[in-house]
């Protein structure tokens, strides 16, 4: 079995696509769409790596960001945020945060596949 | 012609710039020391031959001695010169302005224009920041490109795709086709600004300003009985500027309650616009008297006023301006306006006679008070504001009035303790002062 990543993301469709690009890379994509759920489904996984949305539905990916890097079992896990909000000042909050990249909607699947590989070896 | 009185001092401040005795310039010009001195005082007119002749002994243009400039124009050239950050002859301002008044007031007018515009800039580029059913439009829109994109991409790829993946990969695109054309005219329908608005899409105070600035800051109807509801819904603004308008209109209403027109009309007259003579003679308190007196009708006689008001934190919250006495409204005004003194003195009015900068700068009587616009509560800060009345040109002028100015950047006051930024680059020289 691959190493596994929790997309947590609200929009079926770019659900449906990340988890086929990944899943055909290797990946066990685990997904998830709601916000203020967010924690307890990657403390009990707990993933390898995990891709966040900022805008969910109960609670922004920022503050789960914060709480991930607040956690034992989370604080050193890859985090990659992907979202429609690609302002300077939301990538620097990301960022200070302790986010491990930074991407913008709309995405390309190559990057995307890229990018977790990447992270993943790393 | 409004000037004549201060060709005079025009002609004395040149002859004291290039340092010529009285003695010498009289006698180069065939007049008597005496008799020049008179003029310098304005207490003879000038014209003719005469102040051609003292133009050319002072090296200016006669248009500079006789028309002058008016402070106001003299402030937004200089606000203007400001406003670019480069170097300029600021020092030659008032010669400009002389010498080609037409450009002048192009410039002033540009420069307010300009002005508006980057408020009005400033408020839209609030709206896309942060309001937030344009942001879940955009969302709306980006996520359903996003979502297009990657199934499109996968379809199209290299890889082998099986025919299930294949039609949901197509029914995906299909269906976010559709939400993204929906979503879009949703965003455009949006964005189309209704009619009158970008007339108001500047902030809600100088929208407010500007629709009272068109009766002279009189409103006749309130003063005739009718209600602010009735006044408020004739004036057709619409969202924050009607809000800050119904305040206004509220208190001038009270006002009118107070202190009928043709009451206040005749006591003004009595008392000679005293706003504290006033305000004991009718038993009513002091700010009352001073909104009331920025009220009068103009065009009846009565000597143009202006009026200031700012919050606890020093925000301009109404301007009536008032003229020779340049009120910014924005980049912050003179920290030694008694409006500011106020605020650390809450209740106890403040009268001062200031000047602008220069030696001809606008005489002002200023009456400033700061007091809590609502009722005050326990174990909460007094919602402050001070207001100050501006009367320019006062009949009766101190010897020694208070040196103020307009804003720092455009100031000459280089010693100024209260300075918060440095001048303008020739902004310091003698010329201005």
């Amino acid at each position: 079995m691959g190493k596994r990543v929790l997309l947590i993301e609200d929009e079926p469709n770019i659900i449906e696509a990340i988890s086929f690009i990944l899943s055909r890379d290797g990946w066990t994509v685990h997904t998830h769409e709601d916000g203020t759920s967010a924690m307890d489904k990657v403390l009990a996984l707990p993933p390898d790596m995990i891709i966040l949305d900022v805008m969910l539905p109960g609670r922004s990916g920022f503050d789960i960001l914060r709480d991930l890097r607040g956690h034992d079992v989370t604080k050193q896990t890859p985090v990659m945020m992907l979202t429609a909000r690609g302002q300077d000042k939301d990538r620097d909050l990301a960022m200070r945060l302790g986010a491990n990249l930074f991407m913008t909607k709309p995405f390309s699947n190559t990057e995307v596949r890229d990018h977790v590989r990447h992270l993943m070896e790393a | 012609m409004p000037n004549q009185r201060l060709v005079g001092s025009r002609i004395r401040e040149k002859r004291l710039d290039r340092g010529l005795r009285q003695a010498s310039v009289a006698e180069t010009v065939g007049i008597s020391p005496s008799y020049l001195n008179l003029i310098e005082h304005n207490r003879r007119r000038i014209g003719g031959k005469l102040l051609a002749d003292l133009a050319r002994v002072l090296d200016v243009d006669t248009s500079l001695l006789a028309d002058g400039v008016d402070g106001e124009t003299l402030d937004q050239m200089r606000g203007a010169a400001a406003s670019v950050g480069r170097t300029v002859e600021v020092d030659r301002t008032e010669e400009l302005a002389a010498r080609f008044p037409g450009w002048a007031a192009l410039i002033a007018m540009q420069a307010q224009k300009i002005a508006a515009l980057e408020e009005r800039g400033r408020v839209l580029t609030d709206r896309i920041a942060y309001d937030p059913q344009l942001a879940g439009s955009l969302h709306e829109v980006i996520s359903a490109v996003s979502a297009i994109r990657s199934s499109a991409s996968i379809l199209v790829g290299p890889e082998e795709l099986d025919q299930d993946w294949q039609r949901r990969f197509h029914e995906n695109i299909h269906n976010d086709s559709i939400r993204l054309a929906d979503s879009s005219e949703a965003l455009i329908a949006y964005l189309e600004a209704p009619e009158g608005v970008l007339e108001q899409s500047g902030s809600p105070f100088e929208t407010v300003e500007n629709y009272l600035e068109r009766s002279g800051f009189h409103i006749a109807a309130l003063e005739e009985g009718a209600t602010p509801a009735q006044v408020l819904k004739e004036a057709g603004l619409e969202g924050s500027p009607k809000a800050v308008l119904r305040e206004v209109l509220n208190d001038y209403a009270q006002g009118v309650a107070q202190l009928p027109l043709a009451k206040l009309e005749k006591a003004c007259r009595k008392h000679n616009y005293d706003p504290a003579a006033l305000a004991q003679f009718f038993g009513v308190p002091l700010s009352v008297v001073m909104r009331r007196l920025a009220q009068l009708p103009p065009g009846k006689g009565h000597p143009p006023m202006g009026l200031v008001i700012c919050d606890a934190a020093g925000a301009l919250t109404f301007v009536k301006p008032a003229p020779g006495f340049t009120m910014p409204r924005s980049g912050g005004a003179c920290p030694l306006w008694p409006l500011y003194g106020a605020l650390s003195r809450q209740h106890q009015p403040i009268r001062m006679d200031v000047q602008m900068p220069g030696r001809n700068g606008t005489r002002a009587l200023c009456f400033a008070l700061a007091e809590p616009r609502a009722p005050t509560t326990f174990d909460a800060p007094p919602a402050l504001q001070s207001m100050m009345l501006v009367i320019p040109d006062p009949p009766e002028p101190a010897a020694e009035p208070h040196p103020v100015g307009v804003s720092c950047r455009i100031c000459p006051r280089t010693d100024c303790p209260s300075r918060r930024e440095p001048a303008l680059k020739g902004m310091d020289t003698q010329t201005v002062l």
